[in-house]
């Protein structure tokens, strides 16, 4: 599974990156978690509002500070 | 008096501007420090600071609530898809209306730009949005209320909306819309539609939106409300009256020019707008600082030139600046027309 995290480097997009590391490692899965800053990348992805998450080529939620309980219903 | 207006000062005096709470501080204060101390310097700054700062925590909480669950329907991709529907005055208009509802934060600045601009939306039109956003809260306007009266939040409202359109229309027609980065346009317009939100995840959405928004701002109230007391209390009428009373003439570009700098949330500069106004600064003047303090700060500036190139960003800040000048004189002309 990759796992990436599209953010400005705003404080949320940090926090968002960490809830998903702490799931991740919670749940003990396989998983690549990165971090994207580029903005052509991230508008690639179409999305307008951060921080986004993005598992294997899709998006799956955008603008939301998930909890890492809210990312582990994504997995 | 008829029923209506009975009605309608209960509103804003009781509900809006809390006066209840007002007393119930004032009678505490005597209460535990007695009489002398209340009616003191200290005693009355200590009163104006608990009920200013009890009274916009409890307004700002009831407000974002209610705006966010608003705010939930119209999210950038659905607003990005009206607005590539229309023209001319017509989209910036649009433009500066969906700016008051779409949820909006600094970081999401960029993309918003990028994403409405690869979708086919003239910079003209991206900017009333940009302009109206900060500027026109639905949130302002409530306590606008509470403080001046309906008349004024309402004209505050009016005039806001008319700088974005005419902001943005004056970019647009002077082909000033070109100056953006080449690589803001080289990308293929992509949109993605996240699942329609169920009732209880737009509550969900609501509360948390709430509470985050009033952990972020609640040093912005603690500083204003602090200013706010110092003016109300320790400093002299008659100096603010000759710096920024109506009939200083230069009073509004003061307040304008000291504004731009200052970055603070919209719901931190009502405490020291209340605080000057009762001082007797012109009408006009506090606008022009209120909305000067909101659109034009210097991480805003730092975002947009990442997008767009000097000769715009210097231009859109031109601009605006006129724009709240000339919007603050006309407030100071007009005043008693507002204030009875």
């Amino acid at each position: 599974m990759i796992i990436k995290i599209l953010g400005s480097g705003c404080p949320n997009c940090k926090k968002l990156e960490a809830n998903v590391r702490q799931a991740v490692k919670e749940l003990n899965i396989e998983a690549v978690i990165e971090k994207v800053e580029n903005m052509q990348e991230i508008m690639a992805y179409g999305v307008m509002r951060l921080p986004a998450m993005v598992i294997d080529g899709q998006v799956k939620s955008m603008g939301k500070l998930l909890s890492s309980e809210e990312v582990k219903k994504y997995f | 008096m008829t029923v209506f207006q009975e009605i309608g000062d209960f509103i804003v005096y009781q509900i809006l501007g809390m006066k209840w709470l007002n007393d119930l501080i004032g009678n505490l204060i005597q209460w535990l420090f007695g009489e002398s101390f209340a009616s003191g310097l200290w005693g009355e700054a200590i009163h104006f600071f608990i009920y200013d700062f009890i009274k916009i925590g409890l307004l700002l909480c009831f407000l974002i609530f209610i705006i966010s669950y608003i705010q939930s329907f119209f999210p950038p991709e659905r607003t990005k898809k009206i607005l590539s529907r229309y023209h001319g005055i017509w989209a910036n208009t649009l433009g500066a209306l969906l700016g008051t509802v779409t949820p909006f934060c600094s970081c999401s600045s960029i993309p918003i730009f990028i994403g409405f601009t690869r979708a086919g939306l003239s910079t003209g039109v991206t900017f009333s949005f940009l302009i109206s956003s900060p500027l026109v809260d639905m949130g302002a306007l409530v306590l606008l209320t509470s403080i001046f009266g309906y008349s004024v939040a309402f004209t505050y409202v009016v005039v806001g909306l008319i700088l974005a359109i005419v902001g943005g229309t004056i970019i647009e027609k002077t082909g000033l819309g070109k100056y953006i980065e080449p690589f803001v346009t080289e990308g293929a317009d992509i949109t993605v539609e996240g699942p329609k939100p169920t009732i209880k995840e737009r509550l969900i959405y609501s509360k948390d939106q709430m509470l985050s928004t009033y952990k972020k701002v609640v040093l912005y109230i603690v500083i204003g409300v602090i200013i706010g007391a110092v003016i109300h209390n320790l400093i002299p009428a008659t100096w603010i009256e000759s710096v920024l009373g109506a009939n200083n003439p230069l009073s509004v570009i003061y307040a304008t020019v000291i504004g731009v700098p200052i970055y603070a949330d919209i719901f931190g500069t009502i405490p020291v707008a209340e605080a000057l106004y009762a001082k007797g600064a012109g009408l006009g003047t506090i606008l022009a600082f209120m909305m000067s303090v909101t659109t034009l700060s210097l991480p805003s500036f730092i975002m947009l030139k990442k997008v767009v190139k000097w000769k715009l960003l210097l231009s859109f800040i031109g601009i605006v600046m006129a724009g709240i000048i000339i919007i603050g004189y006309a407030f100071n002309g007009l005043e008693y027309l507002f204030i009875k």
